[in-house]
């Protein structure tokens, strides 16, 4: 009955953890960038009503937002290849995180962009600043500046999602947690380390965002 | 075997069924403790109160799939056996509830301070100061919030497919996998997934919207 912890079996696995975990923040990088790129270009067009791309991507807003993640992935996965599509398991996995993530931070940056008065726009233009100078100084970074812990929140919760992209045997950090498990059928003390490993991730991406929101977006300038 | 879409369509709706009693589970039963969370987050005393922050921080900073896994083969550890649906429903419901905590802490925490004070002078007892004069109005804030994140459970199920439970995703896997048409089942799955959490989306924005206009 008494069940004796043995995580020796698991921590000979160190090199295959590390791995998995790096892995996984290079998917939630490249996921971070293009996904709130697409947020930015999405955020403009919801906030300034540019259509059709307006509706178009309101409703792809309200699609992503409403469906589960893992189904998105297992739609692009499995769904696409379908139509012709040939994607490999971290393209797919890469691609439904910018997905996921570009349809959530339209929503958060448009709301950051909203909140900018419409006068300072009109300031920004009587300093002869030209349409660009002026979208990026008076519009993008501050808005950006205040919508950026919701859009840090987010960014976590992607990274954290992207556990379940082992399911499409993308080699991340549960890929091999699992593949550890099932060779050494320690499947406990397994899950206990590769969640630590996950909350250490967490808390450095917050401390990293922290840090870039400080040094780049929130700058007085 | 051969399926007709009325075949795929029968199954999936027995799936979603699944994964609106999972829904309705993890909800109550989360909101049961997340409300125990809630309060030892408040509280006066330090150990509860850093308890429960190490509670919520777990929680939050940790993949659903993680905690689902932990406690399917915790639990097994312990002794029982354990059935896919017993242990999504436990880490649902602990995942619900330290989330409910921290929605639900903001909501009592920005009824003015005065409140207490004045419950305090009516010789109310802590307790009774919460249960009487703080929820009642906190509860008037966070009904948007909840319901907004009630969306969030609704999803959150679809992970529990991976350790086998049955639900409306992994009914989807199953019947892709039968019929080769994983475009179709999938786009049925979100369908599904998309009818549940729309109208709940819609409530929240609208109850929001509300509560804005007559504050």
């Amino acid at each position: 009955m008494a069940y004796h912890f043995d995580f020796l079996p698991v921590l000979q696995n160190t090199d295959l953890l590390l791995r998995g975990a790096l892995f996984t923040l290079e998917l939630t990088a490249i996921g971070t960038v293009l996904g709130v790129a697409l947020g930015i270009v999405g955020a403009i067009v919801r906030a300034w009503k540019i259509q059709p791309f307006s509706a178009i991507f309101g409703v792809y807003v309200e699609l992503i937002r409403n469906t589960p993640f893992l189904v998105q992935l297992f739609f692009i996965f499995f769904g696409l290849p379908s139509l012709g599509v040939q994607i490999s398991e971290w393209q797919a996995a890469v691609l439904a995180m910018v997905v996921n993530l570009g349809a959530y931070s339209t929503e958060i940056i448009r709301a950051g962009i909203q909140a900018i008065p419409r006068g300072q726009l009109e300031a920004a233009a009587a300093l002869a600043m030209n349409r660009f100078e002026a979208f990026r100084y008076v519009v993008l970074i501050p808005a950006l500046g205040k919508v950026w812990p919701a859009l840090s929140s987010q960014i976590i919760i992607v990274m954290l999602g992207s556990a379940v992209c082992s399911q499409i045997a993308t080699e991340e950090l549960s890929f091999f947690a699992n593949f550890i498990q099932s060779r050494n059928f320690r499947a406990f003390e397994t899950y206990i380390i590769t969640t630590l490993i996950y909350l250490c991730m967490a808390l450095l991406i917050r401390q990293l965002l922290a840090w870039i929101g400080r040094r780049y977006i929130s700058r007085k300038g | 075997m051969d399926f007709t879409l009325w075949d795929v369509v029968r199954n999936l709706l027995t799936g979603l069924q699944w994964t609106l009693a999972l829904s309705l589970v993890a909800f109550i039963g989360g909101g049961l403790i997340g409300l125990a969370v809630m309060t030892a987050r408040i509280s006066e005393k330090a150990l509860p109160r850093r308890l429960a922050r190490v509670y919520i921080e777990l929680f939050q900073g940790t993949p659903l799939l993680m905690q689902l896994f932990l406690v399917f083969f915790g639990v097994a550890l312990i002794g029982f056996d354990i059935s896919p649906w017993v242990a999504a429903a436990l880490a649902l419901t602990l995942f619900t509830s330290a989330y409910l905590a921290e929605i639900w802490r903001g909501c009592v925490e920005s009824i003015a301070n005065g409140q207490w004070e004045a419950s305090a002078s009516l010789a109310l007892t802590p307790f009774e100061q919460l249960r009487y004069v703080i929820l009642p109005q906190a509860l008037r804030i966070a009904v948007a919030p909840t319901v907004g994140f009630s969306v969030q459970v609704v999803k959150g199920t679809a992970v529990t497919s991976i350790i086998g439970f049955t639900e409306l995703t992994k009914t989807g896997s199953m019947l892709a996998n039968a019929t080769f048409q994983p475009f179709m089942v999938y786009g049925f799955v979100a369908l599904g997934y998309f009818l549940l959490c729309y109208p709940l989306s819609l409530s929240a924005r609208y109850l929001e919207r509300r509560l804005h206009a007559s504050a």
